[in-house]
């Protein structure tokens, strides 16, 4: 645990160093709405938000809150229907969006590899795609299997389907970090594991997330998740940004919302400590 | 004389009608595969084309195909008595399974896995040839498994309008009212169907395996 708290503050301490620069990722006055048959529904509105450079944020909320929709108008997986959204400085509507995605890692849950091809395929994808030379292709493979505690030669050849959940989590990590993207996207990335299994893969991701000092969005429902891992928490309720905060302040916020998923936790000031 | 005595006697001759039986069916399905395949691509993002091809897929199905064989002699450049004849008649029977089967193999493949495909930065063609049509692969055989065995009991009537094949033994043996000699041809005809199909299967299974 004291290691895990020591990990946390580099961790605090890099998002620190680097937010004196220009966030990576802004958000202004960002709505999004989807058409269904008859009405327009919204999903996101007013959303502000500034993401710095090595910060590991969390978007947390209910199912329905707008977190996964948040994550993907950032890759432009969706469309925001008013207001701009910024990533390294440039408008998103500037960006060519396939080399936006070849630049953001990506992590959904285990069902995001690709069931045909092999592990080494899977992770190796956007460098292939990207033109990597056979042996960088190589030395990046063996590299990234690495930081995610994956024996390289032993697992090159498999094929997802022979992979237990942790391991394909893992995989989808190693994949997401293979062009060595700046900023990384994950969707609930620890949700398909069991409960011993997903503390191990936290774990690892903290201390991968401050070697590699990334700038991480991270979704998840889980407030022991968000506690854990995020430099900050971004609370979301129906659409809208409801609480900002630290870990530390996150556990004494007034917000109901942040007290209901803090009770359901069974997590207070005084239980974290 | 019994079947195998005429199959003996005839070898040379059931030979060659396997032979041209083979050929018939080959070029029918390369050129049905040519259609089908594109077509189904095709309509996957086309719900008006879509339907257009499907119900026209099927209608031709629907027609008895000695019929379908009759309609087409009076035809002008496409009819006429022979082989070429009955290859389009063979290509239009053959293109419902090929063509329904890509459209479901297409669509069939896991929303997730395109949307993590896209969030990737894979372009559509990316998409297309490394993700959807891998996955969609076993389906995308099975239809031309099951057109291939459609094909080459079908190819039999061909010998009505002077296509060859195996057929000239059946209507031969219907003729001169002989079990022996519409087995001569009925039987390799089976062989056929059951070989195409035990072969394209394996084809199958394994695509599936990887997928």
């Amino acid at each position: 645990m004291l290691t895990l708290r020591r990990e946390r503050c580099q961790l605090e301490t890099n998002a620190k160093i680097s937010y004196v620069l220009n966030p990576i990722i802004e958000f202004r006055h960002v709505e999004y709405q989807i058409s269904t048959n008859s009405a327009r529904r919204m999903i996101l509105s007013g959303i502000s938000l500034e993401i710095h450079g090595g910060e590991t944020i969390a978007l947390l909320g209910r199912s329905g809150s707008g977190k996964t929709s948040l994550l993907k108008l950032i890759n432009g997986l969706r469309q925001s229907s008013a207001g701009t959204i910024f990533v390294e400085g440039r408008d998103l509507s500037d960006w060519d969006p396939i080399r936006l995605r070849r630049g953001i890692g990506y992590v959904i849950q285990e069902i995001g590899l690709f069931p045909h091809l092999t592990v080494r395929e899977n992770v190796c994808l956007v460098p292939t795609l990207e033109s990597w030379p056979a042996d960088r292709l190589s030395s990046r493979y063996i590299e990234v299997m690495q930081a995610v505690g994956l024996a390289p030669a032993e697992f090159s050849s498999r094929f997802p389907r022979e992979l237990s959940g942790g391991q394909r989590q893992r995989v989808g990590v190693a994949r997401a970090l293979a062009a060595d993207p700046k900023i990384l996207l994950m969707d609930e990335p620890f949700g398909a594991v069991d409960p011993v299994t997903r503390a191990e893969l936290q774990r690892e991701f903290l201390s991968l997330a401050r070697r590699m000092a990334k700038t991480v969005v991270l979704v998840t429902h889980d407030v022991r998740e968000a506690l854990l891992l995020a430099t900050r928490i971004v609370l979301l309720d129906r659409g809208q940004i409801v609480a900002e905060a630290s870990p530390d302040q996150f556990v004494r916020l007034d917000s109901p919302i942040a007290r209901e998923f803090l009770a359901a936790a069974e997590l207070n000031a005084g239980a974290r400590a | 004389m019994n079947a195998w005595q005429f199959l003996v006697s005839h070898r040379a001759e059931v030979l060659l009608a396997t032979r041209d039986h083979l050929v018939l069916v080959l070029i029918s399905m390369a050129v049905a595969i040519a259609i089908g395949l594109p077509v189904g691509l095709l309509i996957v993002g086309r719900p008006r084309l879509r339907a257009v091809a499907l119900a026209f897929a099927s209608i031709l199905q629907t027609i008895p195909s000695l019929a379908l064989f009759g309609f087409l002699i009076p035809l002008p450049f496409i009819g006429g008595i022979g082989a070429h004849t009955a290859i389009i008649a063979l290509v239009l029977y053959a293109l419902l399974p090929i063509l329904r089967n890509t459209y479901v193999g297409l669509t069939g493949v896991d929303p997730a896995i395109l949307e993590a495909a896209e969030g990737m930065g894979m372009t559509e063609n990316q998409i297309l040839f490394r993700v959807r049509l891998p996955l969609a692969s076993s389906v995308i055989l099975a239809g031309i498994r099951t057109a291939t065995v459609i094909t080459i009991g079908v190819a039999t009537i061909a010998a009505a309008i002077g296509a060859g094949g195996l057929g000239i033994f059946i209507f031969r043996g219907v003729a001169m009212v002989s079990d022996a000699v519409i087995l001569a041809g009925a039987i390799p005809a089976a062989l056929l169907a059951l070989l195409a199909d035990l072969l394209i299967g394996l084809l199958e299974r394994r695509l599936r395996v990887a997928a």
